[in-house]
């Protein structure tokens, strides 16, 4: 049951976690370690997002 | 998930997007450019700079500043003046023919230090960006457009929370990412849409929010403005406002106010009249310098006749959430990078609505009977997609 719920929602909740973050993170910078801390999280979800589109 | 109870959610989620999708598309594809409309002005030439002084040359006053401005159009009054984020040195003044609202305006660019005109004096109220600006925020409709286009966000919201909802029905026996290339259009589509629908759907969902809130900042406005400054404007009731010749010089309300709240940035003036302001204040508007203070604004009333303070009220809970949202709707806090993954999701979406319909065109009138749901995914894709 437990591996059923995660194999299908493990990767949604990881990635609107890293995109909440991403948000958040911004907010409380200006130029510094937020904004990258930002970039890289919803960095991955982009990356995640064309990776599996454009796969063969 | 029962099938009647996916029936429902499906038939939510059909019509919530269905209703909603030409104007998320239009809003997509004209928020596009508006990521980028500092480097789109600079392309155009529409972007501001002032000359290389050095640093720490003083500021003239800002009635000369206003006296340059007014003398470009002596038939029009002074709403606000403003400060960019960018730079301290250049004052933007916005004229209108009277304080009510209005896209009947000008801006004039004036040097904050020499209180000359710079070279280059845009129009911010005409051309491609001003026409993406408007069909972004109101429909070229005024509050009505701007209203419609909040509950068409809402609805947004509505499908996506459906489409959350459907989301596992669809996927419980397929990898997170599938794409089935090899079958019809139709499932590649669909998957399609899945995918992408589950990537961007905690930042469409923010965006969509934050979208919808910034919709309601006009109403929020009148609100606190009803509900907080009410009885600080007691006194004044029934005043009309103020004259442009009773008004002290613009430089005290200003020093007065940065007095009142050391170590803040001015965000913008609002004169009397004017729908951020009461008919006889300058209402000044205070801007923090950390990264967070610095999104948020202070108000403070000046009495624009004596030039003294009549309230610096704290912003309530509703006015620090509509200045919360305006920059996780705009993308704007990140630098560059940001700027690019908002475009690349902004696509993204694009993509989830664009699916959405091409699988309601294409669905024609195969939709099953109840009596076929046997609750594999393919059926249930036939019958639960819009």
């Amino acid at each position: 049951m437990k591996n059923r719920f995660l194999s299908l929602w493990g990767w949604p909740i990881v990635l609107g976690l890293l995109t909440a973050i991403g948000l958040v993170s911004a907010l409380f910078s200006d130029g510094g370690f937020g904004d990258q801390l930002s970039g890289v999280c919803l960095g991955i979800v982009t990356a995640v997002g064309l990776w599996f589109s454009f796969r063969r | 998930m029962q099938s009647h109870t996916i029936k429902t959610w499906a038939w939510v989620h059909k019509w919530s997007s269905l209703v909603c999708t030409v104007f998320m598309l239009l809003l997509c594809l004209t928020g596009l450019p508006l990521i980028f409309h500092h480097e789109i002005g600079h392309l155009l030439g529409t972007e501001v700079e002032a000359p290389e002084m050095p640093a720490g040359t003083p500021h003239a006053s800002l009635d000369q500043v206003l006296d340059v401005a007014r003398a470009q159009y002596p038939e029009r009054i002074v709403q606000f003046v403003s400060k960019s984020d960018e730079t301290d040195d250049i004052w933007y003044v916005t004229m209108t023919p009277t304080p009510a609202n209005t896209d009947d305006f000008r801006t004039v660019v004036v040097d904050a230090r020499t209180a000359e005109l710079l070279p280059l004096q845009p129009r911010f109220d005409e051309g491609f960006m001003w026409i993406m600006f408007k069909l972004h925020v109101d429909l070229f409709a005024g509050l009505p457009g701007k209203l419609f286009l909040g509950f068409m966000g809402l609805l947004l919201l509505v499908a996506i929370v459906s489409g959350v909802v459907l989301y596992a029905p669809f996927m419980r026996k397929l990898d997170f990412g599938t794409v089935r290339r090899e079958r019809t259009a139709r499932v590649k589509w669909l998957d399609l849409h899945n995918l992408l629908g589950i990537v961007t759907l905690v930042w469409l969902f923010v965006v969509g929010a934050t979208g919808m809130i910034n919709t309601w900042t006009d109403l929020v406005i009148k609100y606190w403005q009803h509900d907080q400054l009410s009885s600080v404007l007691a006194p004044y009731q029934g005043q009309p406002t103020l004259a442009q010749a009773q008004r002290a010089p613009l430089q005290q309300s200003l020093d007065a106010a940065m007095q009142q709240v050391p170590g803040s940035k001015l965000s913008f003036i609002a004169f009397p009249g004017t729908s951020y302001s009461s008919p006889h204040h300058n209402t000044v508007f205070l801007r923090g310098d950390e990264p967070l203070t610095s999104k948020l604004l202070h108000p403070v009333l000046v009495d624009a006749k004596t030039s003294a303070v009549t309230a610096a009220p704290a912003i309530p809970w509703y006015l620090t959430a509509l200045l919360v949202s305006q920059p996780l709707h705009f993308g704007d806090y990140g630098g560059r990078a940001m700027q690019i993954i908002w475009a690349l999701l902004d696509i993204a979406s694009i993509f989830v609505l664009g699916t959405g319909l091409y699988l309601w065109l294409k669905k024609g009138r195969t939709a099953a009977r109840p009596q076929e749901l046997h609750g594999d995914a393919k059926t249930i894709a036939r019958e639960a997609t819009p």
